[in-house]
């Protein structure tokens, strides 16, 4: 990878690592209870999320999906932030009002989905607009699994992204699985990167498991875009390695599929090109993850400790001028 | 100065008084309110089907595109979904979109960006989405099943959604202002029966009208009728009527928000007639009126004298054809009848 420094290539690691533990630990404080509603995994799906955010640069924002944790993770957010979050503390960014990754950061440029799919094109072509409109050189990115790249939601901002030429990029991931439904059926035409035609704009296929793949293809994206090239869409495809949340027990995804795509692993695909190009040697590697290990232990161990939040805080914050409507039945 | 030149003078100030004092429509004073509200902050920025290059259905946003620029005034695809969407994304980033629905009709498509992203945002993410969706409502106008709805009730169950609905062009202008400089998401329900039809002289400085403030549109003592939009003009009518022909005399407030309600000046009018009468054009079930019927019974039941009565348009989508249209629609007549039956309780 021509432009990314030995460091960064290094870093890359770390967040993927970062990633796979985080959940890991999530998984763990899940079993023990510690979980407040689903957990949902990237696992095996780690590099498209964390590759394409590494394309982007101060400023830019990030519209993340549900197994885009790594992203966030690439933007700034702590793994105490998303432990905060999934175990409903009122000092998680959410306030214990929301969960996951779903949660609005101006200043670091984030916005939170919401459940029902497809929406957040359209609000990601409204930041995109918004850097248009005011010519400001920066860029939004965002996801979209397969199944909800058949939303209406989801065909409506990506015509508008594409009629304005706005600075969005599109990140198309086909998992093979939306919740229990395969690619198949989900979309006549599996190859998601023939939308780009439909809409007019660049597209390209890559192997989402192959980090620099999706490196180079972000990459280049959001420098046409940032160069007034306006939007593209980046399809990759890749394998959702667990059920849709921790509940799924994925019975119906057969052991073989799972056996091909472990094979695939990114994160273990990563490690042999580093240490075989010498970016990275095994005792760097072992350096960095008992470095994530400790990180973690300290996240776990506050995110335990935090409050969860005043059952009253429940009536605040719908308005910004909170309105005497919102109490006025409990005051009777 | 000649005298010919002092006349000429004088008729020139007492024209230029008169040009001063034109009285505007209600669709100009949208349209002024909106222009204003641009002129003075460029984060305000307006998007929907058809406003730019052919200045909007009802010629609303007419020139908007020369004077603010295709950066301002922006022509959408037919995706209402993405319009509202966008705004929000928009908003996020500190500017403050208003999206024009070509009729309310067609906020429907756009339903789930409303109430799942927009209403939800500040509570779940402390940071909310500071947008405007305003279009034409109501019936009258021959529009059928599809150009002629009222969508508040719709929305009313949605908490972190404001709605505004203005009966003069004062309120309109007013409500447009508020609407735009309000920190969280307001639906403008704008009655296109009203667009040409009412006019007034408007104040020449810069004014709001407070979202959440009713207003009392005709003082009486006898029986209170509750109502917004097209039907203020008709309950209005009903009560002049009333005192002309029965003696007594019927107040008559107009809400002009929603969402919040002024449940003070509700109140404070029940518990002064102790008669109540709640008028709305859209259909009866689940209809607001039914929403203001239960917060009077919770807040000022041992005031009234009668049970509150309600008078809407009935449980079916709105026809086409003019006599099935009039007869769907409530006219001054109902309001009379319910009224009287309220008075003689």
């Amino acid at each position: 990878m021509d432009d990314l420094s030995q460091t960064q290539l290094q870093e890359l690691y770390y967040y993927m690592k970062l990633t796979r533990s985080l959940e890991g630990r999530l998984e763990f404080l899940f079993k023990q209870g510690k979980i407040v509603g689903g957990l949902y995994s990237s696992l095996g799906q780690e590099a498209e999320s964390i590759a394409a955010a590494y394309a982007l640069e101060d400023g830019d924002w990030l519209g993340p999906g549900i197994r885009n944790l790594g992203a966030l993770l690439v933007r700034g957010v702590s793994p105490k932030e998303m432990l905060l979050q999934y175990m409903a503390k009122a000092d998680g960014p959410c306030r214990g009002k929301d969960t996951t990754t779903h949660f609005t950061d101006p200043v670091r440029g984030l916005v939170g989905p919401i459940s029902p799919l497809g929406t957040m094109i359209c609000v990601m072509s409204g930041v995109a607009l918004s850097f248009k409109l005011r010519r400001e050189p920066q860029v939004a990115l965002t996801f979209i699994g397969e199944g909800a790249t058949r939303t209406g939601a989801a065909h409506e901002g990506t015509n508008l992204a594409a009629v304005q030429g706005s600075p969005l990029v599109l990140i198309a991931e086909d998992n093979g699985w939306a919740f229990a439904t395969r690619t198949h059926e989900e979309v006549a035409n599996t190859n998601l990167v023939d939308m780009a035609e439909g809409y007019g704009v660049p597209g390209v296929q890559v192997d989402g498991n192959d980090a620099l793949a999706v490196y180079a293809a972000a990459k280049e994206a959001v420098d046409r875009a940032r160069g007034g090239g306006g939007m593209s869409i980046i399809e990759v495809k890749t394998y959702r390695m667990k059920g849709h949340a921790q509940h799924d027990a994925q019975k119906y995804v057969p052991p073989e599929e799972l056996e091909l795509w472990r094979a695939r692993d990114p994160i273990d695909r990563y490690i042999s090109y580093l240490t075989a190009e010498s970016l990275a040697t095994e005792s760097e590697i072992a350096e960095m993850d008992k470095r994530i290990e400790a990180e973690l232990d300290q996240a776990v161990s506050e995110a335990e400790a935090s409050p969860m939040p005043d059952p009253v805080s429940a009536l605040s914050g719908t308005y910004a001028d909170a309105p005497p409507a919102e109490l006025w039945a409990r005051e009777l | 100065m000649t005298v010919t030149g002092v006349a000429a003078a004088q008729a020139a100030g007492e024209q230029e008084t008169i040009d001063e004092k034109k009285a505007v429509t209600y669709l100009e004073a949208i349209r002024e309110g909106l222009w204003e509200e641009m002129e003075a902050d460029e984060s305000v920025f307006i998007l929907g089907e058809d406003i730019a290059r052919y200045g909007g259905a009802f010629k609303l946003t007419d020139g908007f595109l020369d004077h603010f620029g295709a950066d301002r005034v922006i022509d959408t695809p037919i995706s209402e979904a993405a319009i509202v969407g966008a705004a929000i994304g928009a908003s996020h980033r500190g500017l403050k979109p208003v999206c024009e629905m070509q009729f309310i009709d067609f906020i429907a498509p756009a339903f789930d960006m409303l109430v799942n992203f927009a209403a939800k945002s500040r509570y779940r993410t402390q940071i909310g989405a500071q947008i405007v969706v305003r279009g034409p409502c109501g019936g009258g106008g021959r529009g059928g099943p599809f150009h002629s709805q009222n969508v508040e009730s719709y929305f009313l169950n949605v908490a972190g959604i404001k709605m505004v609905a203005p009966a003069t062009a004062y309120d309109a202008k007013g409500l447009i202002k508020a609407a735009i400089r309000d920190p969280d998401p307001v639906l403008y329900f704008e009655h296109k029966f009203l667009y040409r039809r009412v006019k007034e002289v408007l104040p020449d400085e810069d004014y709001v009208v407070a979202i959440g403030s009713a207003r009392i549109a005709r003082e009486g003592g006898g029986l209170t009728i509750v109502t917004f939009g097209q039907m203020v003009h008709k309950s209005l009518e009903a009560a002049e009527k009333i005192s002309a022909e029965d003696g007594a005399e019927v107040e008559v407030i107009d809400l002009r928000s929603l969402n919040p309600m002024d449940d003070e000046t509700i109140i404070g009018s029940v518990r002064k007639t102790g008669r109540c009468l709640i008028v709305h054009e859209a259909p009866r079930t689940g209809g607001i009126a039914g929403e203001i019927t239960a917060r009077i019974n919770e807040l000022c039941f041992e005031w009234l004298d009668a049970p509150v009565r309600r008078v809407t348009g009935p449980d079916t989508p709105v026809p086409f054809s003019p006599p099935l249209e009039d007869y769907f629609l409530v006219q001054v007549d109902d309001i009379v009848k319910a009224s009287r039956w309220l008075l003689a309780y």
